[in-house]
């Protein structure tokens, strides 16, 4: 039998499980939205603006290890998705991205709302397609997906011209896909492995540096039992936080610019670095040059061009982390690393990382340990960029995999929102918390609208500084105080709240946070907290950029002035 | 560390925008090409190119990892080191009149190089070889003075055993 355009893209969707598409209409999509009520199984989510759409896709992908998928028109509806798929694409998420194209008489023509979506998504998207016919659809999508969620995981855009669409051709959904560029490393090589067991075996000072890899293959049994039965202090990055229980003695926390210094420091002194599922991005480095100086690096990534790229490393592993720790785990011996460990424990003492100040005003740091408590560390944490973002990844302990949802690689202000909209309905049945700044809340505020529309229960607790305030915390400790642009004036969000037809409720001191946070636990569908936080309060520790991992600076105010030299300057982006 | 110049030969499939693709790759990582130059292969739906790369052994890795992440892109190698076949092909249009008209032929000559256009004022000589080989002919002709030229990116590919070289064309080392 044959089907419209349309129709075999929507029953590749089913085919590939498909529950939910976050998008936003137009002009050449509209014959996929006229025939969407044929396929009740494909649950539409209306955004207010199409970053939110991909954002939301990401924020799914994440919380389900499901593929996202986003949908919007030609033109300005496909631009609107870029920078959530180039975040999509730098954090490794695997959304699926669908846009109309104006009809194809009319391409190259700059006809009406006709842009080269897939041009100018190139090096922001695994792979793309412009589908020249309805008869090659059906493996397009089965392509589309497959890339999106194997290997390492990214974005992968489908462009479809409104008359294939509209276009009859025979559906016949592909069994097998066969890509004869694409054959992802799995398995390690087992000499690479036996040599890294051998690496491990011999160590003296090894630290396991974890990242999002591990969270992709789902590889938390195999981390922990490395970890375990080597007894080696685990270390993670930014989308590495909650692979590992937080609550686990063996567990060190996050490294790099504001990560623990005690973690630095671990990681600066190691012997061996086991690198798994990460790829040495400047954040987690410092300074390239002096990274981990004594060290030999055991690098374990699906992407064999993660490997050498950043740093030189003595044994490469190209496969999933999950596969290869199997294997490796097999040849690990046990062993008591008592003295080291009990190094690396001193200098937690000796530099604990995570005190926050006493203080009678309300600080952030304390507002998400109550987040923290009230929870029970069971919430899954989206947070906006900035401060809030480092606070939120510093200050929950994160017990259960998968529960940090951040964007790191691009570092969107906005993502907070949409994402956490798509990891609620990813997961319906645990609490999603937003931590979001008051400079990235207003970036896509809009999709407030959408969760109450769809009564999606995210939980938003703004840390409302009145700043955007990392970068002012840049300028203060790297521009003497010039705080330019950065103050910020706010809507009142309580009424922001209200308009939108949600609960919300102002914090202003300390007292009251604990029974704001009830409240809003104890609401049925989405709430919204205005916390407004301690101004001008700084990350710590930070390690100032282009310095070395232990060079940070740990405790408020302290050596800040010694830093503030122009000749200084930070070479690197915020 | 020494830069050098390297040789990478892709196989590719042979779908709109491949070239696009490799290109933006180049671009936006930073790498320096000196040529690439693609057409079809023996093989059905794949085309091979040939790129040259200028840089660090190290660099030249993470351009080769680079590349062969490319969906497209079915087989990569870095043949630099090894025994290959490298040609490229130049138009020279040379200035030239009666009285240096016969010295250029003769130098062509010597280079196997082709006439394949002569005007009152000009011969176009036609050169395939290796960059050394263009190049010097390029300079001894420039002493007559340059009109014009034109030159395609390399194309190289392994050698062959001798004995299945031989049996299939008939011919040695090229
Ligand atoms: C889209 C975008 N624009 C600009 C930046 C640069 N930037 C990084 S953090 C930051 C401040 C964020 O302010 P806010 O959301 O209020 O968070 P805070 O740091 O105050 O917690 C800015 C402007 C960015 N990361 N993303
Ligand atoms: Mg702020």
């Amino acid at each position: 039998m044959k089907r419209t355009g349309a129709q075999i893209l929507c029953e590749s969707l089913v085919k590939e499980g498909v529950e939910v598409i976050f998008g936003f209409p137009g002009g050449a999509v509209l014959s996929l939205y006229d025939t969407l009520p044929q396929y009740p199984q494909l649950r539409h989510i209306l955004v207010r603006h199409e970053q939110g759409a991909a954002h939301a896709a990401d924020g799914y992908a994440r919380a389900t290890g499901k593929v996202g998928v986003c949908m919007a028109t030609s033109g300005p509806g496909a631009t609107n998705l870029v920078t959530g798929i180039a975040n999509a694409y730098l954090d490794s998420s695997s959304v699926v991205a669908i846009t109309g194209q104006v009809a194809r008489p009319f391409i190259g023509k700059d006809a009406f709302q006709e842009v080269d979506i897939t041009g100018i998504t190139l090096p922001i998207t695994k792979y793309n397609y412009l589908v020249r016919d309805a008869a090659s659809l059906a493996k397009v999508v089965r392509e589309a997906f497959c890339l999106s969620r194997t290997g390492r995981p990214g974005p992968v855009l489908i462009d479809i011209p409104r008359d294939v669409q509209m276009e009859q051709a025979e559906f016949n959904y592909p069994r097998k896909v066969e890509i004869p560029g694409y054959k992802p490393t799995l398995e390690g090589h087992p000499a690479q492995i036996k040599k890294a067991a051998r690496l491990i075996n011999e160590a003296q000072h090894p630290v396991i540096l974890a990242g999002r890899g591990v969270i992709i293959s789902g590889a938390y049994a195999e981390l922990k039992y490395l970890a375990e039965a080597a007894q080696i202090p685990v270390l993670t990055t930014l989308l590495g936080v909650s692979c590992f229980p937080e609550g686990h003695p063996l567990s060190y926390g996050m490294v790099g610019m504001h990560g623990m210094a005690y973690a630095n420091i671990a990681l600066h002194n190691a012997g061996l670095v086991i690198a798994i599922g990460m790829r040495f991005d400047d954040r987690v480095t410092g300074r390239i040059d002096s990274f981990a100086p004594q060290a030999r690096i055991i690098h374990i990534d699906i992407d064999p061009a993660e490997i050498g790229k950043n740093v030189s490393v003595d044994v490469p592993i190209v496969g999933d982390v999950k596969l290869v720790l199997k294997k490796l785990n097999k040849l690990i011996i046990s062993t008591e690393r008592t003295e080291w460990i009990g190094q690396v424990e001193d200098w937690r003492k000796e530099h604990p990382s995570l005190e926050i100040r006493d203080s009678a005003s309300l600080l952030p740091q304390y507002v998400i340990s109550k987040i923290y408590e009230a929870t029970k560390g069971e919430a899954t944490i989206v947070t906006g960029v900035g401060q809030n973002q480092m606070w939120a990844a510093q200050h929950y302990c994160y017990d259960k995999p998968n529960t940090l949802i951040s964007s790191g690689g691009l570092g969107t202000m906005g993502f907070g929102l949409p994402a956490a909209m798509g990891a609620k309905v990813g997961r319906p049945d645990s609490p999603v918390w937003l931590i979001d700044g008051d400079g990235s809340f207003q970036m896509t505020i809009q999709e407030l609208a959408t969760i109450v529309q769809d009564n999606i229960a995210v939980k938003i607790a703004i840390l409302n500084n009145g700043f955007l305030g990392m970068v002012r915390q840049w300028q203060e400790l790297f521009y003497q105080k010039r705080y330019v642009a950065t103050p910020i004036s706010c809507p009142d969000f309580v009424k922001i709240a209200e308009g939108y037809c949600l609960p919300g409720l102002r914090v202003k001191h300390r007292g009251e946070v604990v029974p704001a946070i009830k409240q809003a636990v104890e609401h049925e569908g989405p709430f919204l907290i205005d916390f407004m936080v301690e101004p001008e309060e700084n990350v710590y520790p930070m390690v100032p950029p282009g310095a070395t991992l232990v060079e940070a600076i740990e405790a408020p105010k302290k050596k800040v002035e010694a830093i503030s030299d122009s000749a200084k300057l930070p070479v690197s982006n915020i | 560390m020494a830069t050098a110049k390297h040789t990478l030969v892709a196989l590719v499939e042979d779908k709109p925008g491949v070239l696009n693709r490799m290109a933006s790759l180049f671009r936006r990582r930073g790498f320096n090409i000196e040529s690439i130059a693609v057409g079809h292969s023996e093989l059905p739906h794949l085309s091979r190119m040939t790129i040259v790369v200028n840089g660090t052994t190290a660099m030249v890795e993470q351009v080769r990892k680079q590349v062969d992440k490319l969906v497209d892109v079915v087989k990569v190698s870095d043949i630099t080191g090894s025994d290959k076949v490298a040609r490229e092909l130049a138009l020279i249009k040379v200035k030239a009149n009666s009285a240096t008209r016969t010295e250029i032929i003769e130098i062509a000559d010597i280079f196997r190089a082709n006439i394949v256009d002569v005007a009152s004022d000009s011969v176009t000589v036609e050169v395939t070889g290796d960059e050394d080989k263009i190049n010097s002919l390029y300079n001894l002709l420039s002493g007559f003075g340059i009109k014009e030229m034109a030159k395609t990116g390399r194309i190289a590919m392994t050698r062959g055993s001798l004995v299945r070289s031989r049996s299939r064309h008939g011919r040695g080392k090229g």
